[in-house]
Formats: C-alpha cells, structure tokens, sequence
C-alpha cells in the first residue's frame, strides 16, 4: 500500500543509470562518478618547474641569468623555454618555480606596463616598484593559501644605483648584492659571494664571466638543469636579455664517480 | 528649436512623432560646441590632430589633453564634452584589456569600435541614462593597414579616409577632401593636419588654442604615440605659414 502511494506521488524517473541530460557517461563504480564542485582547488605543488635563477650586481649594473629548461618532474620537457622576462629599459625579471603561474603573472604585469604607457605621463614601473609590488602580490597570494608557487628575482638600474631582489611564493623578500633561487643557493650563491669578497669592484665582464661559469658550474650540479641558458645585463643605458648560450662543457672525469646508480 | 515645448525631447527613450530622438540631436550639438577634432588616413598610417580651445590664460599649458592612447596600436582624438570623452576612453580601454587577457592578443580596431559604438548606442535607449556628448576618432595601424573610425552620440560608426568632429567640422572636411589622402605619407600629412587645424580655427570667436598633434603608422613601429616635438615644432611651423600666406593674397584680392 505504501509503495503503491509513494509511486504514485514520486514516480521513477525514467531514464534511470543513464547519463545526466547534456552529461558526460560515467563508467559504474568508477571513481569519477561523484565529482564535487563546491571544493575549491588550490595550487599544493608547482608542476612545470624552472630551477635557479642567479643574479649579481657590479659596479654600474646587474646581471642575472637563467637557463631555458621546464621541467615536468625530473623530465625534461620543455627545453626551449624564457625565464627571463624585460619589464621595460631598467627592469629584467627572472623567475624559478611553476612556469603557469610566471605566464600568468607575465601577463597581469605586461598589462600593467601597458596601462602606464598609456596614460604618457612619464612614470611606469621602477626596479623598486616592480619588486614592491611583487612582494605584496605573492604575500597576498599565500595569505589566501593559494600562492604563485615562483621565486622572482628582480634585476634593474634606478637613481644611478643597481638594484637586485629576491621574492619567493610566500612573500619573504630581501635585496642583495648576489642573489640565487633553488639548487644555485647551495651550489653557486657562496662562489659568487667569494668571488665579490676578492674583487668588491667588479666591471661589466667580469661579472658576466663569473655568472657564466655559475651556469655552467649548475649544469653540470643540478639535474634539473639545461645547459642552454639566457642572461640579462641591465646598465644606465638599458636593459638586454642575450643568449640562448650553449655553454661547452667536459665530461671526461664523470666516469671517476662511482658508487651513485 | 522645434523640439523644445513638445515634451518629446525629455528622455533618450521617446521618439517625437516624426521620427526623431532630440536627446541624441542635443548630445550632437553638444560635439559641435567642442574645438576640432580630425583624424586622417594616409598609406602608411593614421594622424591625429585636435585644436583644443583655451578659454583662460590661467589654465596651465598642456592641461586636458584631448588625443588618447587607447592600447599601444590604438589612438584616439575626442571631440565634445571632456568628462565624458575620458569615461569613453576609460572604457576602450577595458575592452582591450579584456580582448588581450581573453585572446593573448592585441585588439583590432574594428572589434573596439564595435564594442564601444554598441556601448554608445545602449546610452541612446533608456531614460535612466543620457547619451553621451562625444565625437570619438579611432584609428590604428595592422597588418592590413591604416584604418579609421568614428563614432558618433548615436552609436553609429563609420571608417572614414578622413574626418572630423566638432566645431569646424564641415570646414575641416572640406580641407580634407582637397587632399589626395591615400596617396599621402603619414610624414606629409601631419603637416596638413597641423595646417587644417590653424586654417579651420575662428580667432574671432575663439582666441588661444593648443594644437595636439598624434599618429601611428609604419615610421613609429605600429606603435600609436604624440607626434615628436621636431616634427610636431616644423608642422605647426608649415601651419602658421601658410596661413600668414593666404591672409597676404586676401588682401592683395581686396
């Protein structure tokens, strides 16, 4: 009687197990079946990954440099890639981490140059501005447990002085007169610094030797590394990314190391 | 008028029984109250010039300018209440930002000035709203060449060779078509349009103006920017010239 009444008042739809009108077939018992929409995703792990970013600062400039490879785990999927990115005549951005999230914010930033250009007024972003605004950009972003999973290094040439900065996906932030991201940190950050302490007034090609033989040092160092890399020099009179370089290397003595299969 | 008293020209949402939307016609009249505006396309670009009327000498040099950069490709010159040709450009502005942020590109011109016409002409269909007093050129440089628009308080655009809004249009128009514009450098045309602007202005009514001068085309990398201030010193100085000439061989003829 009572299923008799409830099939009158409710009766059974009559496409039943079938696909949801306009949805896509979901195989039974498969994990797929109940997808919830209302959980909100948020970035937990970079995916593409760029490695080191190195930058130094000379006497009248910087120069930073990173290589052009995306990594997609520890495969070397993109080889071909820019990391390196010209704000405008006195600011280089170099960026390590998620290559989706650089793009994205290469984006948000080159419309940002775009609307200062066209008011005309004579102002755009500074090296000084550009890496405040990064700072509050990236903090903000992991304020919302959402961050940009990128390291920036911030390259440029403001009041007659060089300017270099490092900002990471939380926000931490410091200005330095040699900066590295990632494995460069351990592995060429403290020749660099070496390198500074014995020559405090370094010029143009000195400083760009000594960051070529980091890159190199890194690529034969980093596994995530590629041995094609671009750098960027920023002086009074501009701003120039150069490269791709393909730096000759040697491997002579790899047979020696044993002991790590 | 023969609009005012009959009760049909209170909202921008009512036709008067022949036909007509008198709050699009004031907004007209409102453009033809405003300095010259005129824009010409050449072979190799578009060139913008404005004669911005100057109604105190204590207003500061440069002040209210009336050529805009809308993107990097992308100029415009207003004709007709300020505050509104701003909001007009404010919203051109959106719109390429948008079409870059959607597409990875940059907008064609055609796509803005639909847009922005069809944004126009929903200002002509409601009564909560009033048009808006703007004469607005549009121009650019692709691929494909120059090209060139306006759209007026009706929310109707056209492309033009050449054209003008405001004051002295019908002059300036009439100047313009004196010229072989399609045969014309953008290099030669600024100094017409310099010359246009000095020729069209009616010192009796008006005394001082600026003149605003703008391109884009070929020679500035497709790039829409104020016209150098070398070149812009020697096309005013063309302009004042030929003036002087013509006032000289109107005498002679007396």
């Amino acid at each position: 009687m009572e299923a008799g009444m409830s099939c009158l008042t409710n009766p059974p739809p009559f496409w039943k197990n079938g696909p949801q009108p306009g949805g896509i077939y979901n195989f039974p018992n498969s994990s797929a079946t109940h997808s919830n929409t209302s959980e909100s995703q948020r970035s937990a792990y970079p995916i593409v990954t760029g490695t080191s970013v190195l930058g130094l600062k000379f006497n009248g400039g910087v120069v930073i440099a990173a290589d052009m490879l995306g990594s997609y785990g520890s495969l070397a999927r993109f080889r071909n890639i820019s990391r390196l990115s010209k704000i405008n005549d006195s600011t280089v951005i170099g960026c390590g981490g998620d290559y989706a999230d650089f793009q994205f914010l290469s984006s948000v930033i080159e419309q940002r140059v775009i609307d200062e250009e066209c008011l005309n007024d004579g102002f755009g972003f500074t090296p000084k501005s550009m890496f405040s605004w990064l700072t509050r950009v990236l903090y903000n972003r992991r304020s919302k447990f959402n961050p940009l999973w990128n390291v920036y290094v911030v390259a440029g040439y403001q009041d007659e002085q060089p300017f270099l900065g490092y900002v990471d996906k939380i926000g931490v932030a410091y200005e330095a007169p040699a900066i590295s991201s990632g494995f460069g940190s351990h592995i060429a950050l403290p020749i660099l610094r070496e390198e500074m302490e014995k020559n405090t007034n370094m010029n143009e090609n000195e400083a760009i030797a000594l960051v070529q033989r980091c890159m190199k040092l890194l690529y034969y160092r980093d596994a995530r590394s590629l041995n094609k890399y671009q750098y960027a020099v920023i002086t009074k009179t501009g701003a120039a990314i150069h490269g791709p370089v393909v730096p000759e290397t040697n491997w002579e003595i790899a047979h020696l190391i044993q002991g790590y299969e | 008028m023969s609009s005012i008293g009959t009760g049909y020209d209170l909202s921008a949402s009512q036709f008067s029984p022949d036909g007509r939307v008198f709050q699009v016609e004031y907004a007209q009249k409102a453009v033809e109250n405003s300095g010259t505006a005129i824009g010409i396309r050449g072979k190799d670009g578009v060139v913008f010039g404005v004669e911005k009327l100057v109604t105190s000498k204590l207003y500061e040099v440069g002040a209210n300018k009336r050529l805009f950069n809308i993107d990097r490709h992308i100029g415009a010159a207003t004709a007709g209440l300020l505050a509104d040709s701003r909001h007009l450009v404010e919203i051109s502005r959106e719109e390429a930002s948008n079409y870059r942020s959607t597409y990875g590109a940059s907008i064609p011109l055609k796509y803005l000035v639909d847009r922005v016409s069809m944004y126009v002409h929903a200002h002509t269909l409601y009564s909560s709203v009033r048009p808006f007093g703007v004469g607005m050129i549009l121009g650019a440089h692709s691929a494909e060449g120059p090209e060139l628009y306006l759209i007026d308080p009706s929310g109707v655009a056209w492309g033009y060779h050449g054209c003008a809004a405001g004051k002295a249009k019908q002059n300036a128009k009439t100047e313009i078509e004196k010229l072989k514009v399609k045969d014309m450098t953008i290099k030669e045309l600024v100094k017409e349009v310099a010359k246009i602007i000095y020729v069209v202005h009616d010192e009796v009514k008006d005394k001082a103006f600026e003149l605003e001068l703008s391109w884009v085309g070929e020679i500035t990398g497709g790039k829409h920017e104020l016209v150098p201030k070398d070149i812009f010193v020697e096309a005013e100085k063309y302009a004042k010239e030929a003036l002087e000439e013509s006032d000289e061989s109107d005498e002679e003829e007396l």
